[in-house]
């Protein structure tokens, strides 16, 4: 069963929206506000469990493939932060967002997001 | 981009996690029927109907046509178990007894609802939305309701919930079972307004960039997280629903807004043409399937 939501979804995502300028906001930063694993299972970052099942995660959703052996699948570290920068670029009828087209994560969050990815 | 209008090769299952190879399979399958339209390709509502059901009846073959209506109980038995067991006490029992009530509550001019409809407005909901020549725009049910408020005096309710979802729960309910006959008149204006629906539902908005198909045809009985996503075939026929995610009944505005809530998009205004227009689509398009509504969903 889904947890029942407690706050309406607007108030969620303005919240969700105030964060991303939050870090948006803290440029200069070298490494992100959250570490690798939690910007991965947040819903108002990478919400990747929405779509994938990745090892220590809970719900997963099965919209996309398992997260899972990434490194033998995904050697080009390049290969793996294009696909969830933009992967429409590759494939324009998928249905997972352009997270770094459209500034769900900053170049910085991807990064520690694939770092993440590569421990699993 | 235009809908699905040939055969793909489908997931045996929408529950298995789908290996990579059947996703990129797809992809391409899809990416295939992405083709934008051409001139040649007069705006054929009929064919495109024709598409979208195959679409659905290929991909889950072992769901009878008329179960689609149950949405995501239709492609999920553990749900629909879920389903059973509340269905002798539906949450939606009181908004139906309410609607029942201020269908027999006359306004302050002495008319009530039932005079602004046909058959008193008992049995009718399978004909909403319907394309008005008059106007040339398409009127839906709600919209109707509230019309019938104006004319006679009243304020217009909030299109969203509590009043209008009771009305048009009671007014669904007297309908159940009867086949959507949705009508597309020999007018461009209505050939119009059904094309405009059927852009805005392919089209990508919103910061997660998903059209309305992404979900509720690309990803149809695919769980995001523990949710299961309802199949655009039969989609309207439930509504108003009763959803635990928002305690309370909602009516087609509520959802379409929420819809583009969730994908981070920016919302219409209820009743805005956009909605109207998609709301005529998505119905026209499960013409035949019974009305369901008012639902319950998770």
């Amino acid at each position: 069963m889904r947890c029942t939501r407690v706050w309406p979804p607007r108030l969620v995502n303005a919240i969700a929206f105030g964060a991303a300028l939050f870090v948006a906001g803290d440029a200069g930063a070298q490494t992100p506000a959250m570490p690798g694993q939690a910007l991965a299972f947040d819903r108002g970052k990478g919400t990747c469990l929405t779509c994938h099942d990745i090892k220590g995660g809970d719900s997963p959703g099965n919209v996309g493939p398992p997260l899972a052996d990434m490194k033998a699948r995904f050697p080009d570290r390049g290969a793996l932060t294009a696909i969830i920068f933009d992967e429409t670029k590759r494939n324009p009828q998928t249905v997972m967002p352009p997270f770094g087209r459209n500034l769900i994560l900053t170049p910085q969050e991807i990064d520690a997001i694939v770092d993440f990815l590569y421990t699993r | 981009m235009r809908r699905a209008e040939s055969q793909t090769p489908m997931l045996k299952s929408p529950m298995g996690k789908m290996p990579i190879v059947i996703a990129m399979a797809l992809a391409a399958a899809l990416s295939a029927l992405a083709r934008p339209a051409t001139a040649a390709d007069a705006i054929d509502p009929q064919a495109t109907f024709k598409a979208f059901r195959d679409y659905f009846t290929k991909r889950f073959p072992n769901v009878p046509l008329a179960d689609f209506v149950n949405g995501p109980y239709s492609m999920d038995a553990e749900l629909r178990k879920q389903w059973q067991a509340i269905d002798d006490f539906p949450p939606y029992d009181f908004a139906v007894e309410r609607g029942k009530q201020m269908f027999a509550t006359p306004f302050a001019n002495g008319k009530n609802y039932g005079d602004c409809f046909p058959d008193k407005g008992i049995g009718i909901r399978q004909n909403f939305p319907y394309f008005d020549e008059k106007s040339g725009e398409v009127i839906t049910l709600e919209l109707a309701l509230n019309r019938c408020r104006e004319t006679n005096g009243e304020a217009p309710y909030s299109y969203v919930k509590d009043e209008m979802a009771s009305l048009t729960a009671y007014m669904a309910f007297t309908s159940r079972g009867k086949p959507f006959d949705i009508k597309i008149p020999d007018d461009p204006r209505a050939r119009a307004a059904f094309e405009n629906g059927e852009k805005y539902f392919y089209g990508r908005r919103g910061q997660l960039n998903f059209s309305c198909a992404s979900c509720h045809v690309q990803s149809a009985g695919i769980h995001i997280r523990t949710e299961v996503l309802a199949p655009a075939l039969g989609i309207m026929a439930a509504m108003p629903i009763y959803r635990s995610e928002w305690n309370g009944m909602g009516t087609v505005s509520r959802r379409l807004v929420t819809c583009n809530i969730q994908t981070r998009g920016v919302p219409l205004d209820p009743q805005d043409e956009d909605y109207r227009d998609v709301e005529y689509f998505l119905t026209y398009m499960g013409n035949g399937l019974p009305v369901s509504g008012p639902g319950a969903r998770p």
